[in-house]
């Protein structure tokens, strides 16, 4: 019986083994290859960048390929790659009004400058399974005709639009060469301020951003959002190094952005005018950047003195625990072994049923 | 990627290192004061003991002699895999020897033979903060360290004593160290805190997921806290190991059938094994405690 204990190292190396053969199932049937999931599971690849915080489609589909398909299983194991990877530099902010867009749509305007780009979205379909799909037969699908729409010239963000008019408060100003905080290099510590908030969303759990979003709409802590505008397409990143002293482009990249138009009354100092809530991530993750959209105004109580009552406005609660890897990890230890605690929990019950019966007895003889 | 030869030694990068020593150095100059680090993603999942592994692997040199332990273990999966990746990734010896070995990993025990000067003990720890559970707020928890205001703390044992009649807490029970910081021990059993006490060697903690060092210097002073009137008292077992007969030291207790069936063995193998090699009358041999 105590031999169970022991021989953990035989046991690891069958897990792997059969790990290996679960990953690999029937094998009559072809295996998956990293091209088909980059190509065809786009989204689940975008969201294991996002979250990863690493741009590399291929090895976000080796991720998923090797997690089984479980998607945070995945990011855990991009991050790990990612944490040995050394830092060159830091590249300039990306300029997302440049973008090469392939949708974009406004709720808050019926048509404007740039127009309205819907794109390859679920939005309109019909959540009808479609049998074409199965068996491989469905063939190579079209591309729509599409209008030559800012194909070269800027689309104008709306919030702009609106900041023409005073109608919503600027973006903070900020020179472009103040350090930007990395959560990754530095211990977060609160109160946070907003960039580190952003890094932190932008890693953050879907789910959970999910959740917290949908809390702000149901009252806990609302912030009366209009989506101002969710765009997707694709940027140039530069990099300035320093031995040049000019910046060169290093490629392009998708992103999808999101910016929140919210209400906002006014105070003594400034006049009433909408505030902001912004998301941003790797890929197209339309309901990850609305989500990071709604918590970061949520968050952004403190700073318009609003009064802090939800959730979704508490910046620890909230970026305590957006981190899904963290939060898989600590959950999940649970299933180490912890019977030494557990033997002095059970010797302190059993004193403390000895007490009780005791005194039952006590009790009963009096 | 799989190659260990592309990996430096012991994982980390070197500037990774330095930062993790930095906060060591700052942890061993202010005993129990919780230090936040730059913590990194590590190859195995929080909750794992990556602040451990990150400890360990900034601490160890070529020449060290690791020995990984969980629950007291050298042999549990956890602690095997740990030992296999310095095994991997930095090439150096391991042993299960308490006393053989340079740099100790553990979770949640201490060895049960003393250790010596030059010895370092790495603790994997899940929540680094004391107060965390009287107080959810970082913020506020580190206030109330920096105010020495540990109020929380005496009414939380108070209640319990008026509750139970006595501290009705076993494991990662509260210790102040060099009369100053409340430090949480890590969830050892409350048998192990009597041996961080003016312990030769150097204890260091290592919590990954929280980004937090702390530190205990050799000979520091930690106290267990408690009251005149209700001192601390040691878990105490009411009989010796069935396997090498050794007292006074921690039991794992091992359900042997579903009858009822208990047997009570060393939670520290090496220990166990050590006593049952050394020629004494001790050693009963392998028999069931009956209930």
């Amino acid at each position: 019986m105590y031999v169970a204990v022991k021989g953990g190292e035989s046991a690891i190396a069958a897990a792997h083994t059969l790990l290996a053969k679960e990953r690999r199932g029937d094998p009559a049937v072809p295996e998956l290859t990293t091209e088909q999931i980059r190509e065809q599971l786009t989204l689940a690849v975008d969201r294991v960048m996002s979250e990863g915080s690493l741009y590399d489609r291929d090895l976000a589909a080796l991720a998923i390929k090797q997690a089984r398909g479980d998607l945070i299983e995945a990011i855990f194991l991009v991050r790990a790659y990612r944490s040995t990877l050394p830092r060159f530099g830091y590249a300039e902010p990306i300029e997302t009004s440049a973008m090469t867009i392939r949708r974009r749509i406004s709720a808050t305007f019926k048509d404007l400058p740039g127009g309205q780009v819907l794109g390859p979205t679920f939005d309109y379909t019909h959540r009808l399974l479609d049998d074409s799909l199965n068996g491989g037969a469905a063939g190579t699908p079209s591309s729509p005709a599409r209008k030559p729409v800012s194909e070269d010239a800027k689309v104008p963000h709306v919030a702009d639009l609106l900041g023409h008019q005073g109608l919503i408060e600027p973006n903070p100003e900020t020179e472009s060469a103040a350090p930007v905080g990395d959560l990754t290099r530095d211990p977060l510590s609160f109160p946070a301020e907003r960039d580190l908030r952003l890094q932190s969303l932008a890693r953050g759990d879907e789910g959970l951003l999910l959740a917290l979003g949908y809390s702000t709409q149901r009252g806990y802590g609302r912030t009366h959002p209009f989506a101002g505008e969710i765009r997707l397409g694709e940027v140039e990143v530069h990099l300035a190094p320093e031995e040049l002293g000019f910046e060169v482009p290093l490629g392009t990249i998708t992103v999808t952005e999101c910016e929140m138009v919210n209400q906002f009354k006014g105070s003594a100092e400034s006049p009433p005018q909408f505030t902001r809530g912004y998301g941003l991530a790797f890929g197209h993750c339309e309901r990850k950047t609305m989500s990071m959209a709604l918590v970061d105004r949520a968050l952004r109580a403190r700073e318009l003195g609003e009064e802090i009552v939800a959730p979704a406005q508490d910046e620890e609660f909230v970026l305590s625990h957006a981190d899904n890897v963290q939060a898989t990890g600590f959950v999940e230890h649970l299933k180490l072994p912890h019977y030494v605690d557990f033997q002095a929990e059970l010797q302190l019950v059993r004193q403390m049923r000895r007490e009780w019966e005791d005194a039952q007895r006590k009790e009963a003889a009096e | 990627m799989s190659d260990a030869a592309t990996y430096n030694f012991g994982y980390l990068d070197e500037q990774t290192k330095r930062m993790i020593r930095r906060a060591l150095l700052k942890a061993m100059a202010i005993p129990g004061y919780q230090v936040p680090f730059a913590s990194r993603e590590m190859p195995m999942p929080y909750g794992w003991g990556t602040g451990g592994v990150q400890v360990t692997a900034s601490v160890l040199g070529a020449d060290d002699t690791l020995k990984v332990i969980d629950q007291g273990a050298d042999d549990t999966t956890n602690a095997v895999s740990i030992r296999k990746f310095f095994e991997r990734t930095a090439g150096i010896a391991t042993t299960t020897h308490t006393s053989e070995a340079t740099v100790i990993q553990t979770r949640h025990r201490i060895p049960e033979a003393p250790l010596r000067e030059g010895q370092i003990l790495v603790y994997q720890v899940p929540i680094p903060e004391p107060l965390r559970f009287l107080e959810p707020r970082e913020t506020e928890t580190r206030r109330l360290h920096a105010l020495e205001d540990y109020g929380l703390m005496q009414v939380k044992l108070y209640e319990d004593i008026a509750r139970h009649g006595h501290i009705a807490t076993t494991y990662a029970y509260p210790v102040k160290v060099d009369g100053r910081y409340i430090m949480d021990p890590s969830p050892t059993p409350k048998f192990d805190n009597p041996k961080m006490d003016m312990c030769p060697a150097i204890q260091l903690f290592g919590a990954g997921r929280e980004k937090r060092i702390y530190a205990l210097p050799p000979y520091t002073k930690v106290v267990s806290l408690d009251f005149e009137d209700h001192p601390f008292e040691r878990t105490k077992f009411d009989r010796g190991c069935a396997l090498c007969g050794s007292e006074g030291i921690y039991l794992d207790e091992v359900v042997t059938d579903d009858r009822g069936g208990r047997m009570f063995v060393c939670s520290d193998t090496d220990f166990c094994e050590s006593q049952r090699a050394a020629p004494s009358e001790a050693g009963h041999g392998l028999h069931e405690v009956p209930r």
